[in-house]
C-alpha cells in the first residue's frame, strides 16, 4: 500500500511537473480559489496531501472535479508551486484509469445555464473532452 | 591472478580561503581520504594556470582536481567564475587528447565543508584508480 | 643557491603518532639547498622558535621550511620568528603535515611517505622564494558616509567622536532617511522622531561632520586610504548659507499641487519646500519640475518674500572632489512597488495602502495630523486588514517580489495592530500571516501582547483577493487552521510590502568595485566574521544596504562600521600584502586582458620608454599593477597571454616546482 502511494505520488509529480516541497504553506492558493466552498479538499490541502502520500483520499473525493482550472492559484502562488496543475494531474490519472469520461462533451451544453461562469464552461471542455 | 595494488597520483589545487580551509577541517575532524591526494595551496582557484595541470599530467599525475569557493562566495568576488570557464575549456581539450574526463574535476568546497572535502577526495581517487595509470601525456624527455 | 633549514614538528603525538618525524627529517636532508634538517616536539613553542632562530644564525639560512600544522594556523608565527632572526618573513614555507597528513591517514608508512613528499614540495618552493617587502601607502584621515539615514548618521557620529572629519552625502534635501518617516518604533513604542531628531541635530552641530544634502556620488577613484570621490551637489536654487529656514517662502509659493514625497504622495506641498519641520539642514529647496519661475520665468514670489536674499534661480549643479581614507555605504532600503500586485487592488483603491503609508497616516506630523482616516473619504475605518509577506518570500516571479524574508514586517505589523487597537478600541484588526517571525530581544513578548492584551485577530493564512465594492473592500482570505475561506468587509487594507535595496546602490557598487548579491544587497567580506566590511578594502557597510535590518541592528552595525573606519584612519601608513601581481614590462604587450579580469581595478596602463637594441627608444603601453589595490588573487596571471604577469609569493615557477616535486 505504502509502495503504491509512493508510485502514485511519483507519477503525479511527473505528470504535473509540480514540486510540493516548494510550498511554504501560506494558503494563498486557497485564499484566491473561487471554487473554495464547493470543494471538500482545498488547493493547499491537495499540495500537502500529495506530498504526505495521502493520494487515495483525494482520488475518491469530488473535489478533483470541482476545481475550475481557472489557474488563479497558479498565478498567485508566491513560491510557484502551481496547485491547479497538480489537481489536473490527479483528475487525469483517475479518468485514464476509468477508461472513459463519466461525461461526454456533447452532453455538456444541456447542463449549462445562464449563471454558469464562462470560465467554468471553458474548463469543462478541457476537463471532459480528453 | 594477483595484480599489484595500483596507487594513483592525484594533485589537488585548493584555494586558500575556502577549500584549503575545508581540507584543514577534514583533518580536524579526522576524516580519512587516500594519501594519494597531495594538496597545493593557491590564493584563489583562478590562480591555477592550465600550464600547471598540463605539467602535472606530463610528470605522471593520474588525476588533477581544482577546488574553490562556491560560486558567488569567492574571496576575490569572481575568481571561481574564471576557473569554471577556463577549466571547462581545458578539460574538453584534455579529453580530446585522450585524458579522460574523470581524471579532471572542478569542485566547490567551502571552509565549512570538511566532510564534503573528504567525500570528494574519496570519490575522485576511486574514479581515477578505476581508470588505471595515465600514460597519455607523459613527456618522454622526463623519462631517464 | 638558497641555504635552507628544515624543521619538522612532532606536535606531541598529533604528527609523530602517524608520521615518523625522524625519518622525514632524515629524508629531507639530501634535498637541494637543505643545509640543516631537524625535528622538535613543539616547533611553535618558545623553545622551538628559539631553535629555529639559532639555526638561522648558525647556518646562515636564507630560507626555512617548517613541517607542521596548517599555514592557516602558524604561518604568521613562524614568519615572525624568521623576522626576529633577521630573515625576510616571506622566506618561510610551511608543509602541512598535520591537518592534511597525520590526521587523515592512519598508517605510519603511508603518513611518513606523504609527509616527505609534502616537505619536498615546500623545499622546492622555498628554493625559488624571493624576499618580499609589503608596500606602504599613506592614509587620508577623512571618511565618507554615503547615505544619511539612521545608519549613516550613527556611523558619522561615531567616527566624528573619535576626532576624524566625516562627510555625509545624502540624495534627499535632508538627512533622516526612512526613520524620520516612522511614527513609533518597536518593541518599545518610542516615538521615532523623538529619538532620531536629536541625533540629526548632533550631526548638524558636530564640527567634524559636513553634510552634503541633495547631493550624490558620481565618481570614485583610488583605493583604501586614498579614495578620490566626486560629489555632485544638485542645484537647490536656494543659497544654503543664507537660508534661515524660516519657511515663509514655502507658505507663499503659489504652486500648491506638488505631491509630497515625505508623506508618500498622500498630501501636497509647494514647489519650494522644506521636507519636514525638523529637517537637517533646515534649508528650503526648489523643485525644478514644478517651479513656475524655473519653467516659464514668470513668478518669483519666493525671491520677493525671502528677507535673507537666499533664492538663486541661476544656480547650477556643483561638483566637488574630495579625498577620503575610508568609505561607508549606508544607502538603505525602499519598500518595493505594489503595482504588480493586482490581486490586492493597490492601484485601484486609495484605501489599500502600504505599511509605510500607514506610518504617515498615524503620525502627528502626517497628512491627517495623526488621526487614522481612510485616504478616500477621510472617515474612520472600523475593520482593518493587515497583510504580511506582500512580495517577501516570493520565489515565483522575480519582477513581482523578493525571495528573501524582509525581516522587519512581522514586528511593525504587530506594532501597527497594537497602536490601532490602543487608539481606537472599536476597530477590528485582522493580521494575515504565513509565519510570525520574532527573533529579537523582547520581540516575541511584543507580538504576544498584540494578541493577548490588545485582541488583534491573527489569522494563519494569506489574503488571495481584495475587491473594492462601494465604500468597502471585499477581502477574500484563507484561514488555514479553521480550514475555511474568510470573506471580510474591510475599510482599510494595509500591505506589508517587501523591502529592497535603494536603486542607487547598484551603480554605486560598480563605482566602488564592491560586490553585491543577486538581490542588490552589498556582500560582506565574511558573513560571520567580517560582517561590516565589504570585500573591497576600505569600503564598509552600514545598515539595510547589506540586508534587511531593524533599527537596533542598524545602529549596532553602524557603530561596528565606524569602529572599523576609526581603526583604519588611526594608522599613518597602511601595510599591504606583498603577495601581489607584478608585470614584467619587457614581456607585456599592453593587450588589456589582465585589466579586464581584475576584480579590483588594480591594473592600469602606462606609456613607458624602452631602449631598443639599435639604440633607439620606443614608447610602449605596458600594464602596471597598483600594489595597494591588488589583493593577490592571480586571475590576471592566467589571463595574461604573453606570460608577463606573475604573482609574487605564488610565482608560476614556484607552483610548477611544487607540482614537479609531488609528481616525481
Amino acid at each position: 500500500m505504502h509502495n503504491n502511494s509512493e508510485k502514485q505520488k511519483e507519477q503525479l509529480l511527473r505528470m504535473s511537473g509540480v514540486n510540493p516541497l516548494k510550498c511554504m504553506k501560506c494558503g494563498k492558493c486557497s485564499a484566491t480559489c473561487p471554487s473554495y466552498d464547493e470543494m471538500e479538499y482545498h488547493p493547499h490541502q491537495f499540495v500537502y496531501m500529495v506530498e504526505s502520500g495521502d493520494i487515495e483520499t483525494l482520488r475518491k473525493s469530488d473535489s478533483i472535479y470541482k476545481c475550475l482550472t481557472c489557474f488563479a492559484c497558479v498565478d498567485r502562488c508566491p513560491r510557484g508551486v502551481e496547485p491547479a496543475k497538480l489537481i489536473e494531474a490527479l483528475r487525469l490519472s483517475v479518468i485514464r484509469e476509468k477508461g472513459a469520461n463519466h461525461l461526454k462533451a456533447e452532453d455538456i451544453p444541456a447542463l449549462i445555464d445562464d449563471d454558469t461562469p464562462q470560465q467554468a464552461v471553458m474548463s469543462a471542455f478541457r476537463k471532459y473532452s480528453k | 591472478m594477483q595484480v599489484k595494488e595500483y596507487k594513483p597520483l592525484i594533485v589537488a589545487f585548493c584555494c586558500n580561503w575556502c577549500s584549503y580551509a575545508g581540507a584543514d577541517l577534514a583533518g580536524n575532524n579526522r576524516l580519512n581520504y587516500p594519501a594519494d591526494v597531495k594538496i597545493i595551496r593557491v590564493p584563489c582557484s583562478c590562480r591555477v594556470n592550465p600550464m600547471f595541470i598540463l605539467r602535472a599530467f606530463q610528470r605522471g599525475a593520474d588525476g588533477v582536481i581544482i577546488c574553490g569557493c562556491h560560486p558567488g562566495d569567492c574571496h576575490y568576488t569572481s575568481g571561481n567564475y574564471y576557473t569554471r570557464r577556463r577549466m571547462a575549456l581545458l578539460f574538453s581539450m584534455l579529453d580530446y587528447l585522450g585524458i579522460e574526463r574523470e581524471r579532471t574535476r572542478v569542485e566547490w568546497v567551502s571552509a565549512a565543508e570538511g566532510a564534503k572535502f573528504a567525500a570528494t577526495m574519496n570519490d575522485f581517487a576511486e574514479k581515477v584508480a578505476s581508470l588505471g595509470e595515465n600514460k597519455r601525456l607523459e613527456d618522454l624527455r622526463c623519462k631517464k | 643557491m638558497q641555504r635552507i633549514g628544515v624543521f619538522v614538528c612532532h606536535c606531541g603525538t598529533n604528527i609523530a603518532g602517524t608520521v615518523d618525524v625522524k625519518a622525514v627529517a632524515e629524508a629531507l636532508k639530501s634535498e637541494p639547498g637543505v643545509v640543516i634538517s631537524t625535528e622538535y616536539q613543539y616547533m611553535c613553542s618558545q623553545a622551538g622558535q628559539d631553535l629555529i632562530k639559532a639555526a638561522i644564525a648558525e647556518h646562515k639560512l636564507t630560507g626555512i621550511v617548517v613541517c607542521s600544522c596548517s599555514p592557516r594556523m602558524h604561518e604568521a608565527t613562524f614568519r615572525k620568528t624568521a623576522a626576529a632572526a633577521g630573515l625576510n618573513p616571506y622566506m618561510v614555507e610551511i608543509a602541512n603535515i598535520r591537518e592534511q597528513c597525520s590526521w587523515v591517514h592512519k598508517e605510519m608508512t603511508i603518513g611518513t611517505e606523504k609527509a616527505i613528499i609534502l616537505g619536498k614540495a615546500a623545499i622546492a618552493k622555498v628554493n625559488l622564494n624571493a624576499p618580499l617587502t609589503p608596500g606602504e601607502s599613506p592614509v587620508t584621515k577623512r571618511a565618507l558616509v554615503i547615505g544619511g539615514g539612521i545608519a549613516g548618521i550613527q556611523t558619522a557620529l561615531d567616527i566624528a567622536d573619535a576626532g576624524f572629519p566625516v562627510d555625509i552625502v545624502e540624495t534627499k534635501p535632508t538627512i533622516g532617511g526612512k526613520m524620520a518617516q516612522l511614527d513609533k518604533t518597536f518593541p518599545t513604542l518610542d516615538c521615532a522622531a523623538c529619538i532620531l531628531t536629536p541625533k540629526m541635530v548632533d550631526v548638524a552641530q558636530n564640527e567634524n561632520i559636513r553634510i552634503f544634502s541633495y547631493s550624490e556620488v558620481t565618481e570614485v577613484g583610488g583605493f583604501v586610504g586614498n579614495f578620490e570621490v566626486t560629489i555632485k551637489k544638485k542645484a537647490r536654487y536656494v543659497k544654503e548659507d543664507l537660508c534661515t529656514g524660516c519657511g515663509l517662502c514655502t507658505e507663499k509659493c503659489p504652486q500648491k499641487k506638488v505631491p509630497n514625497e515625505f508623506n508618500l504622495g498622500m498630501d501636497n506641498r509647494r514647489a519650494i519646500y522644506i521636507p519636514f519641520a525638523q529637517a537637517v539642514p533646515k534649508v528650503a529647496t526648489i523643485d525644478p519640475d514644478y517651479c513656475t519661475m524655473l519653467k516659464t520665468g514668470k513668478c518669483g514670489v519666493c525671491s520677493k518674500v525671502c528677507t535673507a536674499k537666499a533664492i538663486d534661480y541661476q544656480a547650477k549643479d556643483e561638483f566637488i572632489t574630495e579625498k577620503y581614507g575610508a568609505i561607508v555605504v549606508a544607502t538603505g532600503f525602499n519598500p518595493i512597488s505594489m503595482d504588480k500586485f493586482d490581486e490586492y487592488a493597490y492601484s485601484q483603491s486609495p484605501d489599500v495602502i502600504t505599511s509605510l503609508e500607514l506610518e504617515r497616516l498615524m503620525n502627528a506630523a502626517g497628512p491627517t495630523g495623526g488621526t487614522l482616516l481612510r485616504p478616500s473619504d477621510r472617515e474612520h475605518p472600523h475593520t482593518i486588514v493587515l497583510v504580511q509577506c506582500v512580495g517577501s518570500r516570493c520565489a515565483a516571479c522575480a519582477e513581482k517580489g523578493k525571495e528573501y524574508c524582509s525581516k522587519i514586517c512581522c514586528m511593525y505589523t504587530a506594532k501597527h495592530a497594537m497602536l490601532i487597537r490602543d487608539k481606537y478600541p472599536d476597530t477590528e484588526v485582522y493580521v494575515f500571516y504565513i509565519d510570525v517571525r520574532t527573533p529579537g530581544k523582547n520581540f516575541d513578548e511584543f507580538y504576544r501582547r498584540a494578541v493577548e492584551e490588545y485582541g488583534v485577530h491573527y489569522v494563519k493564512g494569506m489574503v488571495g483577493k481584495v475587491t473594492p465594492e462601494g465604500k468597502k473592500l471585499k477581502v477574500q482570505a484563507s484561514d488555514l487552521i479553521a480550514n475555511k475561506q474568510l470573506h471580510i468587509d474591510a475599510d482599510l487594507v494595509v500591505l506589508a510590502a517587501a523591502i529592497e535595496p535603494d536603486k542607487s546602490a547598484r551603480p554605486l557598487a560598480t563605482m566602488l568595485t564592491a560586490s553585491m548579491d543577486t538581490n542588490d544587497f552589498f556582500t560582506e567580506a565574511h558573513p560571520k566574521l567580517r560582517p561590516v566590511e565589504s570585500p573591497t578594502a576600505g569600503v564598509f557597510l552600514s545598515g539595510a544596504c547589506q540586508g534587511p535590518k531593524d533599527i537596533p541592528e542598524t545602529v549596532s552595525q553602524a557603530g561596528a562600521a565606524a569602529s572599523k573606519v576609526i581603526g583604519l584612519l588611526c594608522k599613518d601608513k597602511l601595510t599591504g600584502n606583498p603577495c601581489v601581481a607584478h608585470s614584467d614590462e619587457l614581456m607585456c604587450n599592453g593587450c588589456s586582458t589582465c585589466a579586464n579580469v581584475c576584480p579590483y581595478g588594480a591594473i592600469s596602463y602606462i606609456d613607458k620608454e624602452f631602449r631598443m637594441p639599435d639604440r633607439t627608444t620606443k614608447i610602449r603601453r605596458v600594464a602596471s599593477v597598483n600594489e595597494a589595490v591588488c589583493q593577490g588573487c592571480g586571475a590576471c596571471t592566467v589571463a595574461c597571454m604573453s606570460g608577463a604577469m606573475d604573482l609574487k609569493g605564488f610565482l608560476n615557477k614556484q607552483i610548477m616546482a611544487e607540482v614537479d616535486a609531488i609528481c616525481k
